[in-house]
């Protein structure tokens, strides 16, 4: 039961230390460049597109995949410096970040060779942009109940119904959803579910933005009229996805995005107190460095469990469980922190900008890619209690 | 860092089995138990983990050490262990013998100062030394006025003010009014002052860890049997809930300080990266006991607030352990200090640099 508690100390390896110095170097060029502003997180930029061909030019995409799919099979561990320094930079990622976490290694292990052949040195090169159809109207984290419907007809299948809260739809070339193929059995209510690959300039797809409480409209509804999917776009076993979904949850929950969102408001109120800080704001910030190396020695231990060919599945789970409740709180306590710095307006004015966007993006990050919920059920299960 | 693969680490958690057992260490109404559980572990060479070979220790290395610390932590272990081999590790630092029976450390508390006088004596007060009424000897850092000593004491020359700590073990106020030491040498240069603060701190986040894991084990075990409104309160999803985040409670505790634990046994010197491994456990592993501590209680009931039951022997030492080599509070104002004047941009190159 306590085998969940293995978090071993993994270290990064020193090539990794190499590769974040490029990194860095990098995105500060970037930087220079007017790509993004690493202080202004609200800001989107308007390259994102060119930013993701740049980042895969540098090899940095599709990093552990095989390199005859246009992969540069380096470890999880380079990986996840790559991410997290993407992240704590506030970088332009969501062209790529999708595909390169999930899609691709989905497309890895069920895609039939040829579109593996086709879409993954895509991918690699940073031109192509994935949506995750899960989400329906009327089924969330309740992921089995969607109805989203697949019909088989000549040499595919017909897909009617709708999706919902499906980040860059707007903007994607494809989507791997779920959509049912079969009822539901009174044994197995998981099952009639089929993962499939969609091209979204298919005929039959209209994708209608949400706006959300930030400003932003990054997440949309996608609605499906008779949209035409062929066969070889079926992705492992029809009505069988419920076997699928479980092992990407790894990839999807451990990694540094899933503690680094907010992080930025960290940096500021360090930068705000000064070199001097009172002793309230000391213990505060101490603290919170405290969770928040604790937090990433368990997430690159995750990643050192995917190295050695592990499915960290509760492990990842807490990590996500812990590190989006931090990250969702983080903007509140640096709010408390801030309380008595002085207003010098040359350095209050970002953090208060930074805050109040924070502050909106918060109540998100304990829904998406799996609630609170959903992960406390999950690492229940592990512990034997369901 | 359940290393059950490591001989040394297994040794130590056959002993507390046979002979800690912690139904019969509970239901005890003395202290009988306490003389064979110490001489299995002598004979074993374990409180002198740390102590190299030619000076009568054993000469495991720092991983393996901390390792049984761990162990001795889900143990909930009530006899100087710890406090023995962080002595030894001391005393070793500047080449001093070990003696062959239980020991301890001083100071425990960030301010608590021991002088060294120039004739050649101790002199200060000593708050919260673990058993130290039960260790024949105390292994010291005091300040000299030519920089840092370290010494080996007799507890019988000191002045000793019994206390007890949440989970009624021994923690007493040490009082050194000119006590002429068994031993006494200057500290290697490199020996940092909070050297010993950061080496117990370490101990204390493993023991926590550990003794969470066995909240969590007990806990989950209670929860799959006790039945309340017609099943077992194991299916309730409020109780799978509160299981769920003492479970991570319990990871993020035994991440952090296996982390710290490995760091320390991998460095040279104690720079800020190893302070940040050392407190942040320290500062976690304490927030997790307390998180930790109340969901197991609120699992367990009432069965559980009652002395007979075994649970407030992991969840009192967690909570007490919090207190030991500097609590959460002193570390976390160190820590944002030392962020603080690194300036806001080196913050992130700090935390990514372990």
């Amino acid at each position: 039961m306590t085998a969940a508690l293995r978090f071993d100390p993994i270290r990064l390896p020193p090539e990794c230390e190499a590769l974040r110095k490029d990194v860095r170097a990098f995105l500060a060029e970037e930087v220079a460049a007017g790509t993004f502003d690493p202080h202004r997180p609200q800001r989107e930029g308007n390259d994102a597109r060119g930013f993701s061909r740049r980042v895969g030019a540098r090899g940095w995409l599709g990093m552990t995949w095989p390199k005859q799919y246009g992969g540069h099979e380096r470890s999880f561990l380079e990986r996840y410096v790559v991410t997290e320094e993407m992240r704590v930079a506030n970088a332009p990622t969501r062209h790529f970040f999708v595909a390169d976490r999930q899609s691709g290694p989905v497309l890895l292990k069920y895609a039939p060779e040829h579109i593996k052949m086709d879409i993954l040195p895509r991918i690699c090169r940073g031109e192509v942009c994935f949506a995750i159809g899960m989400s329906e109207p009327n089924s969330g984290s309740d992921l089995f109940a969607a109805k989203t419907k697949a019909t088989k007809t000549d040499g595919g299948w017909l897909i009617n119904g709708s999706k919902i809260w499906t980040s860059s739809a707007h903007v994607a070339d494809y989507m791997i959803a779920i959509f049912r193929t079969s009822p539901s059995t009174k044994e197995n209510r998981r099952h009639g579910l089929t993962q499939f690959l969609v091209d979204m300039k298919t005929p039959g797809i209209a994708v209608n933005p949400i706006r959300q409480i930030t400003g932003q409209a990054e997440f949309n509804e996608v609605v499906f009229t008779d949209a035409f999917v062929p066969d070889d776009h079926v992705l492992g076993e029809i009505d069988g996805a419920w076997k699928q979904a479980t092992s990407e949850l790894a990839y999807e929950r451990s990694g540094p995005e899933r503690f680094l969102e907010t992080y930025y408001v960290l940096t500021e109120l360090v930068r705000a107190v000064g070199l001097n800080p009172d002793t309230r704001a000391a213990e505060g910030i101490g603290r919170l460095v405290a969770q928040l190396h604790t937090m990433r020695r368990m997430s690159v231990s995750v990643a050192g469990m995917l190295q050695a060919g592990k499915e960290p599945v509760v492990e990842a789970s807490i990590v996500k469980d812990i590190g989006t409740v931090w990250e969702q709180q983080l903007p509140h306590r640096v709010r408390d922190l801030a309380a008595f710095v002085d207003t010098d307006p040359s350095n209050h004015a970002t953090l208060a900008d930074q805050l109040a966007f924070a502050t909106k993006v918060a109540p998100k990050l304990t829904i998406q890619g799996g609630t609170t919920e959903v992960l406390r059920g999950i690492i229940a299960r592990g512990l034997g209690l369901r | 860092m359940a290393d059950n693969d490591n001989i040394v680490v297994a040794t130590a958690e056959r002993i507390f089995a046979d002979l800690a057992d912690p139904q019969t260490v509970t239901h005890s109404k003395d202290a009988s138990w306490r003389a064979p559980l110490w001489q299995a572990l002598s004979e074993a060479g374990l409180p002198l983990s740390w102590v190299p070979e030619n000076c009568n220790g054993s000469g495991a290395s720092l991983a393996d050490g901390f390792g049984v610390i761990n162990a001795a932590g889900r143990a909930g272990l009530s006899v100087p262990l710890a406090e023995t081999m962080l002595a030894g590790w001391l005393l070793a630092q500047a080449g001093i013998a070990s003696p062959s029976d239980a020991m301890t450390v001083a100071p425990s508390l960030p301010k608590d100062r021991i002088t060294l006088n120039d004739d050649g004596t101790l002199s200060g007060v000593a708050r919260g030394i673990p058993f130290a009424s039960e260790a024949r000897h105390i292994a010291v850092v005091a300040n000299g006025a030519n920089g840092l000593a370290i010494a080996l004491v007799t507890t019988a020359d000191c002045r000793i003010t019994a206390g007890l700590n949440l989970a009624s073990d021994a923690s007493d106020t040490v009082t050194f009014d000119k006590v002429r030491p068994v031993a006494i040498k200057p500290a290697p240069r490199e020996f940092d002052a909070t050297a010993l603060l950061l080496m117990g701190g370490v101990a204390r986040s493993l023991q926590i860890a550990g003794a969470l894991e066995s909240m969590l084990e007990i806990s989950v075990g209670y929860a799959n049997e006790r039945v309340a409104f017609e099943k077992k309160i194991a299916k309730f999803q409020a109780v799978q809930h509160n299981l769920a985040k003492l479970a991570g409670e319990a990871a993020a505790a035994l991440a952090a300080a296996s982390s710290a634990a490995d760091a320390i046994a991998n460095a040279s010197r104690f720079g800020d990266a190893i302070f940040l491994e050392a407190v942040g456990a320290k500062i976690r592993c304490a927030e997790a006991a307390e998180k930790g501590a109340a969901i197991a209680h609120q699992v367990h009931g009432a069965i559980g607030f009652t002395s007979e039951h075994i649970l407030h022997r992991y969840t009192m030492r967690a909570l007490a352990w919090r207190d030991d080599f500097g609590n959460e509070s002193h570390w976390a104002v160190e820590l944002g200090k030392r962020v603080a004047a690194r300036g806001a941009d080196e913050l992130w190159p700090l935390v990514a640099s372990r």
